[in-house]
C-alpha cells in the first residue's frame, strides 16, 4: 500500500477505491494573489491516516475545506470515497466527519445533547442515539459531565467532544484539523491515543498538523505542504531516510569575557561537511544556540567546532547528536523552518 | 464499524435532517421559554398598552385608535420576531461560535439549512403574534376580528413571518458581527415607525412625503393587509395589491439572502 524509500508524488491509478482522492487541486480565494492551493494531488487508502503536515498557510485547512464540502475549488478534483464533493456534496456529507481547530460545539445544549442532535441531523434512528451518546462520553471521559453545557469545558475538553461527535454517524473518513494545536502535553497524548484506536477500528483519518512529532506519531503516510503544493509524500521513516547520512549537531556555547562578535556563525558554517546554519538562541542573546546541518557525522565535528568557538571568544557548553526528523525533511525541502 | 456505518447512511435524508435542525432549534427555544416570551411580547405589549390604553383613556386619542392600532401592533410583532428570530443568531453563528458548521456539514442541500431558518423564525413570529391576541383581549377588553377574513389575516401573517426572516437572512448574511448594532439601529428603528403600524397608510395623504417613505417600507403592506382583515371599515390599501408587493419583495429578499448565506457557508 505504501511506496517507501524515495518520494511518490503520483496518485494512485484507481481513484475509485479510495477513501480520499485529489487530484490537480487548485484554489484561489477571490482579491488573493496567489493560490492557497496549488495543484495539490494525493490519494489516501481506506484505513489509512494520512497526516498534511505543513506551516500556518500551507493550504492545509483550505485542502481539508475542499475535501468536507465547505470550500469550492477553482480547479482539479476532490473525491471522497468515491464521490465527487462538488458534485455531490450531500453524498459526502453523510460519510465524513469532521473535528474542526477551533470549537464549534453548539453552546445552547448540553454535551450529550450535541451528540444526539448531531446524530439525528445525520439520520441516526432515535433509541441508538442515546446509548451511543452515553458509550462514547464514557469513552472519552465525560460522562459524568455529560449534562454540562459546553461552555464550562476546557480547549482540551472541547475537543474530545467535538472527535466523540463526529463518531456519532460513524463517519468513514474523519477529517481533524490541527487536533491537538494549544492542548496541554497530557490532553495531546489523550486524544492521539483515541486516535490511534480509531485507526485500529478502520477509520480513515486525514489530519492536518504543523507538529511533525504529531504527524510522526500519528500518521501512516505524511504529505509535506508548503505555499499551496505538496513537496513530499511518503511514510515519516521513508521521509526521513531521504536525508540518510545526514546528522545535525547542536551546540551551545557562552561567551568569555564580554560580548563576542556575531561572526561565530559564518566561521562555523564555513566549517567542511557543514550545509546550513540555524540558529535557535534568540539573534543578540548572549548565549549561543545553533544547529549545524551537515552532510557526514557529527561526532567528528564536535572538536573543530569547539576550536572554532574557542577562537572567536566563546566557551562550548553543551552538544547534542542528532538524527534527522520530519522538521529537517522539511526544512531540506523548503530551506525554512516549519514554524 | 462500517455494517453500522452502513445502516446509519441508509437512513440520512435531507428531510430528516431538516425536521432534527428544526427540533434543535424548537428544543432550545422551550429550554429559554421565559426569555422568548420577554424578548417577543414586552415591545408590543408595552405599545398596546400606551399608545391603545393610556393615551386614550386620558383622550389624547381617539376612540376607536386602539382598534386601527391592533392589526397594526400584530403586524410590527410577526414581521420583527421572525427579524429578530433570524438574524441575531445567524450572525453570532457565522461570526464568532461557528454553531452553525455542524449543520452545514449535514447531510442536506445547504439552501435547506437556510430554510430551516426561515421555517424556525417563522414559528417563533407565529407564537409571539398568537399572544397578542388574548394579550390584547386583555388590554384592550375586546380586539377587532372579522371570522370571514381569516383566510386572509393568516396569509397576511404567512407573508409578514417571510418578510421579516427574509430581512433576516439579508441582514444576518451581509452584516458583520461588529456591524450588528448600527445595522440594527438603521434597519430595527425606521422599520419600526415606518410601517403603517400605529396609523393607516392612506391617512398619510396630507403628509405627502412620510406616505412616499412608509411607501418604501414593506412592512406598510403588511399592515395594511392585516387591517383590510381585521377593521375592513379603516381605509387601506387593497390586499391584493399588499399581496402583490409582498412577494415582489419577497422574491428580492431571498435572492439576496439565499445569495448572502451561500457566501457565507461555502468559501
Amino acid at each position: 500500500m505504501f511506496v517507501l524509500g524515495h518520494l511518490d508524488l503520483r496518485v494512485p491509478n484507481s481513484t475509485d477505491q479510495l477513501a480520499v482522492s485529489v487530484v490537480d487541486l487548485v484554489k484561489r480565494y477571490p482579491k488573493s494573489p496567489v493560490n492557497a492551493v496549488d495543484g495539490a494531488s494525493f490519494g489516501v487508502s481506506p484505513g489509512e491516516v494520512f497526516g498534511l503536515l505543513g506551516p500556518n498557510g500551507a493550504g492545509k485547512t483550505t485542502t481539508v475545506g475542499v475535501l468536507t464540502t465547505r470550500v469550492r475549488p477553482t480547479g482539479g478534483q476532490a473525491m471522497v470515497a468515491g464521490m465527487d464533493v462538488t458534485v455531490d456534496p450531500v453524498g459526502v456529507r453523510r460519510l465524513l466527519a469532521v473535528v474542526p481547530q477551533r470549537s464549534n460545539l453548539d453552546r445552547s445544549i448540553s454535551i450529550r445533547n450535541n451528540l444526539i442532535f448531531h446524530a439525528a441531523y445525520h439520520g441516526v434512528a432515535a433509541a441508538e442515539r442515546g446509548r451511543r451518546a452515553d458509550e462514547l462520553l464514557e469513552q472519552f471521559g465525560l460522562l459524568e459531565r455529560r449534562d454540562t453545557k459546553p461552555d464550562f469545558f476546557s480547549g482540551g475538553q472541547a475537543q474530545r467532544i467535538m472527535i466523540a461527535r463526529a463518531l456519532m454517524h460513524a463517519p468513514r473518513v474523519l477529517f481533524l484539523d490541527e487536533p491537538t494545536t494549544g492542548l496541554d502535553p497530557a490532553a495531546r497524548l489523550f486524544v492521539w491515543e483515541r486516535l490511534r484506536e480509531l485507526r485500529d477500528a478502520g477509520v480513515t483519518l486525514l489530519l492536518t498538523t504543523h507538529d511533525m512529532d504529531e504527524a510522526a506519531e500519528l500518521a501512516d503516510r505524511v504529505a509535506i505542504m508548503d505555499r499551496g503544493k505538496l513537496l513530499a509524500i511518503d511514510t515519516p521513516p521513508a521521509l526521513i531516510r531521504s536525508l540518510e547520512g545526514r546528522q545535525t549537531l547542536e551546540l551551545a556555547a557562552r561567551p568569555l569575557n564580554g560580548r563576542p562578535p556575531d561572526d561565530a556563525i559564518d566561521l562555523l558554517g564555513a566549517m567542511p561537511q557543514v550545509e546550513k546554519v540555524e540558529r535557535i538562541s534568540e539573534p543578540g542573546a548572549a548565549d549561543l544556540h545553533i544547529r549545524l546541518y551537515l552532510a557526514g557525522e557529527a561526532p567528528k565535528l564536535v572538536a573543530p567546532a569547539a576550536s572554532v568557538l574557542d577562537g572567536v571568544g566563546y566557551l562550548l557548553t553543551d552538544v547534542k547528536l542528532g538524527t534527522p526528523t520530519l522538521e529537517d525533511v522539511f526544512i531540506q525541502l523548503t530551506g525554512r523552518m516549519l514554524r | 464499524m462500517s455494517e453500522a456505518a452502513a445502516a446509519f447512511e441508509s437512513r440520512a435524508t435531507p428531510l430528516r435532517a431538516f425536521l432534527a435542525i428544526l427540533r434543535r432549534d424548537v428544543y432550545v427555544t422551550a429550554n429559554e421559554l421565559p426569555a422568548f416570551l420577554a424578548q417577543v411580547i414586552m415591545q408590543p405589549l408595552f405599545l398596546l398598552l400606551v399608545f391603545g390604553k393610556i393615551l386614550g383613556s386620558l383622550g389624547y386619542t381617539k376612540p376607536g385608535y386602539a382598534q386601527l392600532l391592533f392589526p397594526g401592533l400584530l403586524s410590527l410583532t410577526v414581521v420583527i420576531t421572525s427579524m429578530q428570530a433570524l438574524a441575531f443568531p445567524l450572525v453570532a453563528e457565522f461570526g464568532w461560535t461557528m454553531e452553525i458548521e455542524d449543520r452545514l456539514l449535514a447531510p442536506l442541500p445547504t439552501a435547506l439549512v437556510a430554510a430551516e431558518k426561515v421555517v424556525f423564525a417563522s414559528l417563533r413570529a407565529f407564537v409571539a403574534t398568537a399572544l397578542m391576541l388574548p394579550i390584547g383581549i386583555l388590554v384592550l377588553g375586546s380586539i377587532p376580528w372579522v371570522w370571514s377574513n381569516t383566510p386572509l389575516f393568516l396569509l397576511m401573517l404567512v407573508l409578514g413571518a417571510l418578510l421579516g426572516s427574509g430581512i433576516g437572512l439579508v441582514m444576518g448574511t451581509y452584516v458583520t458581527p461588529q456591524r450588528l448594532n448600527i445595522m440594527f439601529s438603521l434597519v430595527f428603528t425606521p422599520l419600526l415607525f415606518t410601517g403603517s403600524s400605529q396609523y393607516p397608510w392612506p391617512s398619510l395623504s396630507g403628509l405627502p412625503w412620510f406616505q412616499v417613505i412608509t411607501a418604501l417600507n414593506p412592512m406598510t403592506y403588511v399592515s395594511e393587509g392585516l387591517r383590510a382583515a381585521l377593521v375592513p371599515d379603516v381605509p387601506h390599501i387593497d390586499p391584493l395589491v399588499c399581496i402583490a408587493i409582498l412577494l415582489a419583495a419577497l422574491v428580492v429578499l431571498f435572492t439576496l439572502g439565499v445569495r448572502g448565506f451561500y457566501r457565507r457557508a461555502i468559501n
